[in-house]
């Protein structure tokens, strides 16, 4: 029996009200415990103990990461170090290799990411890569928007036939829940084109509007742990705050299942942009915060900005076109048939630019605006709005005025009339840094209830302990804490002492099942299996995901409503 | 008897999945249906080698799995510049343990794309790649173009199961509402089907990219009335059908990664590909070889962060082909070993790098006898993926499937074979630390 007891430390546990008290965790196998008898002692000597992080969007594995790594060489020589006796060989800085991805984020006391878009058709890809990252527990959020199937039963109205075929699709890609990527837009790019919220989707007759509370509907039929993903409409366009508003408005009605949210939208930065074009592009992060502010349907994460080369990746792909034209980097593109498509293209965010400064702000102001932290997750969109090891910047900035004004002054000038940035005075504390890295993520993603994101009696083992009293003020020290624990602790075994990693344990795969009904399942089989025999080119019986490219599973069911 | 559906064939870059077998007595008697010839026996069977067998006195000499695993740990652990080539035909999970035994023992890995498909991974780092899955050439393309490839040939299920022959959701008429172009420097079995044959010059397809590049973006005037063996009309028709297409895609062969102008031939097809998407949707696919080429530089990728020409000996991976690929290393006599699994260098490398080759100790995983197996010194016979053992592989399009074992074998799966060898290897070397 693995016993540890930290002592010593400074709790902050959001999902249960811990809001920095001095506390000890006990844990045995793996699980937090009321007391320890024999334990390996910790002692955190008054340092900030949180909960292991909880990232709820993140690129991390799959098709177009390694598009990404494969076309950006110049990005894999970044982040070289030589393997050591405990881990492999690491490179990558926008686009880290997989076992980099597992070291880094477990050194910022991350244990659980979520990857944000596996195309399903792909998703053996997604979970090869997974296996292969080192420590982190993980799941992925299959596509399932712009699949002719989805849009067929939209437009027919077959709400629980549209059920029955999204809850073969998360089993069958071992996926996590819905992931919605400009609906609508993603088929039309199969013919070059996009369109926006409201525009019908030529042959399929449906609009995006419709996919969205399609799949809302379907969703909420099961007792998912999570609610439907959303990356809205015509991402990174000026202007497009008025749709992300309209977005959120299509699911007001709906009724979640579960305690959380109907709908999380993600990177918000991205679709948060008022102006008409790029030369009186300005930030909207204001009256969407309001919006969030005054409705408790819609949850967001941030996809800040980090200054900097990155690496952009979307299933979005005529998003990823206009931005290829707007730099004439190089750009890689793969449709995906029946289902989705993606775009890969790299990106310098400079602070010298006016647009970028304001995207740069509009991310920390939604942050800041949002009155109620229970409502966002900190996210880079990794690695859109820059690498997920930046979040240690963005967390001292939120903690900091300070550090903000210094920073502001670095920035193009646009960034004091064209944001409301440099007023607000609003000062993270850490109790709020837990919620939007943990306690949020974890609950709505519905991991909580399966160990994540607390530290209550039976929660999983996994605590992130930072190198910082929280007192502490100053931005750089924060900084440097959040970038390498004191420990990091998975499953309670230590697997990061003093910012390095000391062991790689394997992670988890969490994936859901959802319960349906099987005349449904009979009735909806009959078209889908039409499309294997027609359109496909795998058959149907090489299609789902084999038992094999998940071996540490842990299956969250999801029976069908009562 | 036993009819076996949905076999994923192991051959080609296709990946065919939806063959029928029949098992008979733990032996494939029969495909049904779904195979070209070629991926007909292959699934059928031929000659194997037999037994694991280590070169004494210039002969090969019968022994057991466990000498041969030693004597290939000795060679490795002993190898202060280790060659890890092939990879390409055979599954992911074996490439897996190939990186890692490369890491442990600090080798240069390489695949079979350094000497086939290596210009293009070039050129997609210099342009990117605007491509698609083959199902969406299949429900939509209406002009296929073929560049330096033959598939009728050498990907004999291509045009029927992907492109030009087959039927889907926007193009149910087939290949009648398809228009099919072949640019290459002799007439094919392919080439007879087109409706448009561009018959250019050995080496001059850069010309002619360039010159459709230039017709593309509304310059036909700066193109002389000819270029690299076709004339301006036939570019200008050309021209004109991927206008008209509402779906273009161009497949790129051997043809044209390794003539002229070489990783530059591809990066100005990419650009080519970008100048259509200017009037239409257009996509680009290299045609890729063997059957998991294109899994080798996933898996190379994600682990490394490289696809090709991966020099591990510092520990960390270093990337730069021309240098560090496999022929390019034998050629300056640089490696002092070498383990080949999967693959013919002894058959496809210049002379001079199968001179050195030779010279130096050889390791060979491999289901059947080839050329290299001639001048090997530790060879290890294996179970045939996709019949004997299972496992995942990537298509062309880089779609991920599953490859289905059929029937039993008493030979053991490449990964184990490599699994054994790196804790043979690592058991030395933990010795020599003591
Ligand atoms: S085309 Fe290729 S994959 Fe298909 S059956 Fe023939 S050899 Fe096998
Ligand atoms: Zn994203």
């Amino acid at each position: 029996m693995a016993e540890v007891l930290i002592k010593n430390g400074v709790v902050y546990d959001p999902l249960n009200g811990v809001k920095g008290e001095k506390k000890d965790i006990c844990i045995r196998d793996g699980k937090v415990v009321e007391s320890v008898k024999n334990p390996k002692v910790i002692d955190a000597e008054g340092r900030v103990v949180m909960p292991g992080g909880v990232d709820i969007h993140s690129h991390i594995a799959g098709g177009k990461v390694n598009s990404g790594r494969l076309f950006r060489p110049e990005d894999g020589r970044k982040g070289v170090e030589a393997k050591t006796k405990v881990c492999r060989m690491q490179s990558g800085y926008s686009v880290p290799n997989t076992f980099a991805t597992g070291y880094r984020y477990a050194r910022m006391g991350y244990t659980f990411v979520m990857e944000a878009a596996m195309p399903p058709l792909a998703a053996r890809h997604t979970h090869e890569e997974l296996v292969d990252i080192p420590i982190l527990d993980n799941a992925a959020l299959p596509l399932l928007d712009n699949n002719w199937m989805t849009m067929e039963y939209v437009k027919s109205g077959d709400m629980d036939l549209l059920a029955a075929y999204m809850a073969w699709m998360i089993k069958a890609t071992k996926g996590f829940g819905v992931k919605i990527v400009n609906p609508g837009g993603t088929e039309m790019w199969g013919w070059g084109k996009n369109c926006s919220l409201n525009d019908s989707v030529p042959t399929f007759d449906v609009t995006p509007a419709e996919i969205i509370k399609g799949l809302a509907e379907a969703n909420e039929k099961f007792e998912m742990p999570h609610s439907i993903h959303v990356h809205t409409n015509m991402l990174g366009h000026p202007g497009n705050f008025e749709i992300t508003k309209e977005t959120y408005d299509l699911v007001k009605g709906i009724k979640p299942e579960k305690d959380r949210q109907v709908m999380h939208t993600t990177h918000t930065q991205f679709h948060s942009y008022g102006g008409t074009n790029w030369g009186d592009f300005e930030s909207k992060a204001d009256v969407i915060a309001d919006y969030i502010n005054q409705n408790d349907h819609a949850t967001i994460d941030l996809g800040s900005i980090i200054l900097g080369d990155t690496t952009t990746m979307t299933a979005d792909g005529p998003m990823e076109y206009s931005l290829y034209q707007i730099t004439g980097r190089k750009w890689t593109n793969h449709d995906v048939e029946l289902e989705t498509g993606s775009g890969i293209t790299p990106f310098l965010y400079s602070g010298k630019s006016p647009v970028n400064t304001i995207q740069w702000a509009i991310g920390q102001e939604l942050a800041l605006l949002v009155k109620d932290p229970w409502k966002l997750a900190l996210t880079t969109d990794h690695p859109n709005a820059g690498p997920f090891i930046g979040y240690p910047i963005i967390i001292s900035m939120l903690m900091s005025k300070k550090r903000r004004d210094e920073s502001a002054e670095d920035m193009h000038k646009v960034i004091y009339d064209r944001a409301e940035y440099c007023s607000i005075d609003r000062e993270y504390d850490l109790y709020e840094i837990a919620i939007i890295t943990r306690g949020m993520a974890a609950k709505a993603l519905g991991l909580h209830e399966h160990g994540k994101g607390h530290l209550g009696v039976g929660a999983d083992g996994d605590v992130a302990i930072y190198d910082m009293s929280p007192e502490e003020r100053d931005a750089g020290k924060i900084q440097k804490a959040f970038l390498n624990t004191k420990y990091t602790i998975k499953g309670g075994q230590i697997v990061v002492k003093d910012g390095e990693v000391v062991a790689t344990p394997d992670g988890k795969t969490y994936f859901v099942t959802p319960e349906c009904d099987d005349t449904l399942t009979d009735e909806m089989m009959v078209k889908l299996k039409d499309k294997f025999d027609r359109y496909y080119t795998v058959t149907y019986n090489n299609y789902a995901v084999q038992d094999a490219y998940v071996p540490n599973p842990y299956e969250i069911k999801a029976p069908w409503r009562s | 008897m036993v009819e076996v559906t949905d076999v994923v064939c192991s051959l080609c870059g296709c990946v065919c999945d939806d063959i029928t077998v029949e098992v008979e007595d733990n032996k494939v008697t029969k495909v049904k249906k779904g195979a070209c010839s070629v991926g007909k026996s292959k699934l059928m069977g031929h000659n194997r080698i037999k037994s694991p067998a280590i070169r004494v006195n210039g002969e090969l000499k019968d022994c057991s799995y466990d000498e041969a695993i030693k004597k290939a740990a000795e060679i490795l652990a002993a190898s202060r510049r280790p060659l890890l080539y092939g990879w390409s035909s055979t599954v992911c999970e074996a490439d897996k343990v190939g990186v890692e035994l490369a890491e442990e023992i600090g080798a240069v890995i390489d695949n079979t794309a350094s000497v086939c498909h290596g210009p293009s991974v070039l050129a997609i780092q210099d342009v990117g790649l605007p491509s698609c899955t083959l199902g969406e050439v299949k429900n939509r393309a209406d002009l296929i173009i073929y560049w330096g490839a033959n598939p009728a040939e050498a990907h004999a299920n291509h045009m029927k199961r992907y492109s030009y022959v087959s039927k889907g959701f926007w193009t149910e008429e087939g290949k009648k509402a398809k228009k099919l172009v072949i640019v290459d420097v002799r007439a094919t079995k392919t080439s007879k089907m087109a409706d448009v044959f561009l018959q250019l010059e050995q080496g001059k397809d850069y010309l002619v990219f360039s010159a459709l590049r230039a017709i593309l973006y509304g310059h036909a005037d700066v193109v002389p009335d000819e270029v690299g063996g076709v004339s301006k009309k036939d570019l200008l028709e050309t021209v004109e059908m991927m206008k008209a297409a509402k779906f273009g895609m161009t497949f790129f062969g051997m043809g044209v990664t390794h003539t002229g102008a070489r990783h530059n031939n591809i990066v100005n097809a990419i650009q080519m590909t970008r100048a259509a998407h200017t009037h239409t949707k257009f996509s680009i696919m290299p045609m890729r070889g063997h059957y998991n080429v294109a899994g080798i530089n996933q898996v190379c990728t994600w682990e490394t962060g490289f696809p090709f020409a991966v020099d591990l000996t510092r520990g960390y991976a270093w990337y730069n082909p021309g240098e560090l690929s496999a022929t390019d290393l034998l050629i300056r006599q640089e490696c002092d070993a070498a383990l080949v699994i999967a693959s013919d260098p002894g058959a496809h490398f210049p002379g001079e790098s199968i001179k050195h080759l030779a010279k130096i100790p050889v390791i060979q995983i491999d289901p059947f006898p080839n050329p290299t197996t001639e001048f090997a010194d530790v060879v290890f016979p294996v179970a045939v993926s996709g019949v004997e053992a299972e496992g995942n592989v990537y298509r062309m399009d880089n779609i991920p499937i599953r490859l289905r074992k059929l029937i039993d074998s008493d030979y053991p799966p490449d990964e184990e074979i490599l699994k054994r060898i790196l804790d043979e290897v690592r058991a030395i070397k933990e010795k020599e630390e003591k």
